[in-house]
């Protein structure tokens, strides 16, 4: 018989989660480790910020026991969400009833621009970065988590399965409209690059050749899917799982490739608000420009990398013995 | 035949019957009765009878187009009715300071034109496949009619929805329109709230609107999507009242705070218009 393995005993004060050091930047935000019990804490919702003290605490000392059940996953998180309020309460042991209108509790957080605001310039302005990550983005997203804070269905999500989820099938939840437009923005900034457009090259470039014939072809049907669009939507390249070739789709409003399953690649917005200030009403120039100085076909092709491991676009090349 | 040619398929649209003249199809706007022909040398002259119809023919299409450019109908010599860009009542400063002279300027100069440009081009487009009897393309350009033809209606009652301060814009309806709102919403605050809530509601683009049930003789507040007309709400409804809540209305001016934009669009409303609708519907 084996003889039983050895455990080493490991000190349990190496699982607990490293507290946030005092001197640090009291606005850093919490880090991602701390695992809430959510459920069992009772939810009263006049209590917004003593809910958020409980978490906090419990997170310190359950961080051992790892639930295999729902945990938040929090990216970067709002800048609003004011840390050094909360330690302050805290310490008080109170709180104002007044101060929780301007509280959100956050579930999902505001992603930045991999960008500096103005590094876009002067194909699209600092002051329409502003605009529309600063308010329309941030605006999705905080109406996002205040609708998720009413739910008590929709938890634990990433932020692509919420968007299917609440999607519903063609029957979307009245939280879709804001977690499709988050998850849209996201995708948008990062389609973007300081110093973009050009063209694809190697993989990519070959994929867009068998699937539209020639680069300039695909560029021609994404301007002219860009004016022909109703209304608000997008515009996708998207690789198409069951077809298994690249397509241009256009969708309206919030909807996007991921709830049917497909995989988009790069996305332009034709929402009026992101052009407006900067082309008026000229769509047609500003999906131009997007296309000739913005598209970043560096995360497009990271994306298509990506892509390939979940869609199988060529046969092997197994050599007939 | 004439100094133009009017074959025998155009002339059964376009109707010689003396001095007037008829057309297919219901024009937005009541129209005088006959156009006014000037004196024409030719009247006394029985041996140029012929040319006489003509030329009183091609005077009248004249005056009618001109007439027409006024009332925002125009028709081309195949019988084809286009649309053109109506005439805005105001200037386009005079909304301020509710609504920017910019952002009139754009919205009618560039917006609603493409709107009737598109929708004319669309209409050539449906007329040949009409006449070639290619039904899928008839039914492919349904959205574009209905996506810029909507645009073009709807515009065209927005900009008679709006009048300046100084000439009534902002005065609460008196009359029967004034009661029927009280009876159906309690209040005119209670109205403007909840068309404030709706419009802030709309999820992209659209209109809200202010409608009047014909058969019901109730008052409705409805929304639609993009350019889509009341009536695709309900074939008996009757607009009196509509807010272009699609950015480009408001953008330069509110930026993304559609609520603010609602609030003081309010003050330049010409309730005296939709009363005039009201009472032609509701005598």
């Amino acid at each position: 018989m084996e003889k039983p393995c050895q455990i080493k005993s490991i000190p349990l004060s190496s699982f607990r989660a490293a507290k946030p050091e005092k001197k640090q930047n009291q606005h850093a935000p919490a880090p991602v480790r701390y695992t809430y019990k959510y459920r069992e804490i009772p939810l009263q919702r006049d209590v917004g910020l003593a809910v958020r003290e409980e978490k906090e605490e419990m997170g310190y000392c359950c961080n051992n026991s790892f639930p295999a059940s729902s945990h938040v996953l929090l990216t970067d998180l709002s800048q609003r969400w004011k840390c050094p309020k909360l330690q302050n309460l805290r310490h008080k042991g109170q709180f104002h009833g007044s101060q929780k209108a301007s509280k959100v509790l956050a579930f999902y957080g505001l992603k930045a621009p991999p960008y500096k605001l103005d590094a876009l310039e002067p194909h699209m302005s600092r002051r329409t970065l502003e605009m529309h990550w600063g308010d329309h983005h941030r605006g999705y997203v905080e109406g996002l988590n205040k609708q998720l804070e009413k739910d008590d269905i929709l938890y634990g999500h990433t932020l692509d399965e919420l968007v299917k989820v609440t999607y519903n099938n063609g029957n979307p939840l009245p939280e879709f409209n804001n977690a499709a437009q988050v998850w849209n923005h996201d995708f948008f900034w990062e389609s973007m690059q300081p110093g973009g457009g050009d063209m694809p090259r190697l993989g990519l470039l070959e994929q867009i050749e068998k699937d539209f014939g020639s680069f300039t072809n695909f560029k021609e049907k994404f301007l002219e899917a860009a004016l022909t669009l109703f209304g608000s939507g997008w515009v996708w390249l998207v690789l198409k799982r069951n077809e298994r070739c690249l397509a241009v789709v256009k969708t309206s409003n919030a909807i996007n490739p991921i709830v049917w399953d497909d995989i988009p690649i790069i996305s332009l917005d034709v929402w009026e608000h992101a052009y407006y200030l900067d082309y008026k009403n000229d769509k047609g120039k500003y999906a131009t420009v997007f296309m000739n100085h913005l598209v970043s076909w560096n995360a497009a092709a990271a994306r298509m990398a990506r892509a390939e491991a979940f869609v199988n676009l060529g046969e092997p090349k197994i050599p007939i013995a | 035949m004439g100094w133009f040619q009017i074959g025998p398929k155009q002339a059964q649209q376009v109707k010689i019957s003396g001095l007037g003249l008829k057309f297919k199809g219901t024009p937005e706007k009541p129209r005088p009765a006959s156009p006014t022909v000037k004196f024409s040398p030719f009247v006394h002259c029985r041996r140029h009878t012929r040319l006489l119809q003509s030329s009183m023919a091609l005077r009248t299409l004249i005056t009618r187009k001109s007439l027409g450019l006024g009332l925002g109908v125009s028709q081309s010599v195949r019988g084809l009715q286009t649309v053109s860009l109506p005439d805005l009542p105001y200037d386009y400063g005079a909304l301020e300071p509710a609504i920017s002279g910019e952002i009139m300027k754009l919205h009618h100069q560039k917006h609603h034109q493409t709107y009737i440009t598109n929708y004319n081009k669309a209409l050539e487009q449906l007329h040949e496949a009409m006449e070639k009897g290619d039904s899928s393309t008839v039914v492919k350009l349904q959205g574009a009619i209905k996506f810029n033809g909507g645009g073009h209606v709807n515009h065209s009652i927005f900009w008679k929805n709006l009048t300046p301060v100084h000439e009534g814009g902002g005065e609460p309806p008196k009359g029967s329109l004034g009661w029927a709102i009280d009876t159906h919403f309690g209040s005119m605050e209670a109205l403007v709230a909840k068309i404030n809530s709706e419009g802030a509601a709309v999820q992209g683009s659209g209109w809200v609107w202010l409608g009047l049930d014909k058969d019901l003789k109730k008052l409705v507040v409805e929304t639609t999507a993009n350019q889509d007309p009341l009536v695709t709400k309900g074939p008996n409804l009757v607009p009196l009242l509509g807010i272009d809540v699609w950015e480009h209305a408001y953008y330069l001016q509110y930026k993304n705070v559609r609520p603010d934009y609602l609030k003081n669009v309010w003050k330049v409303i010409d309730w005296k218009y939709a009363s005039e609708v009201y009472e032609k519907e509701c005598p």
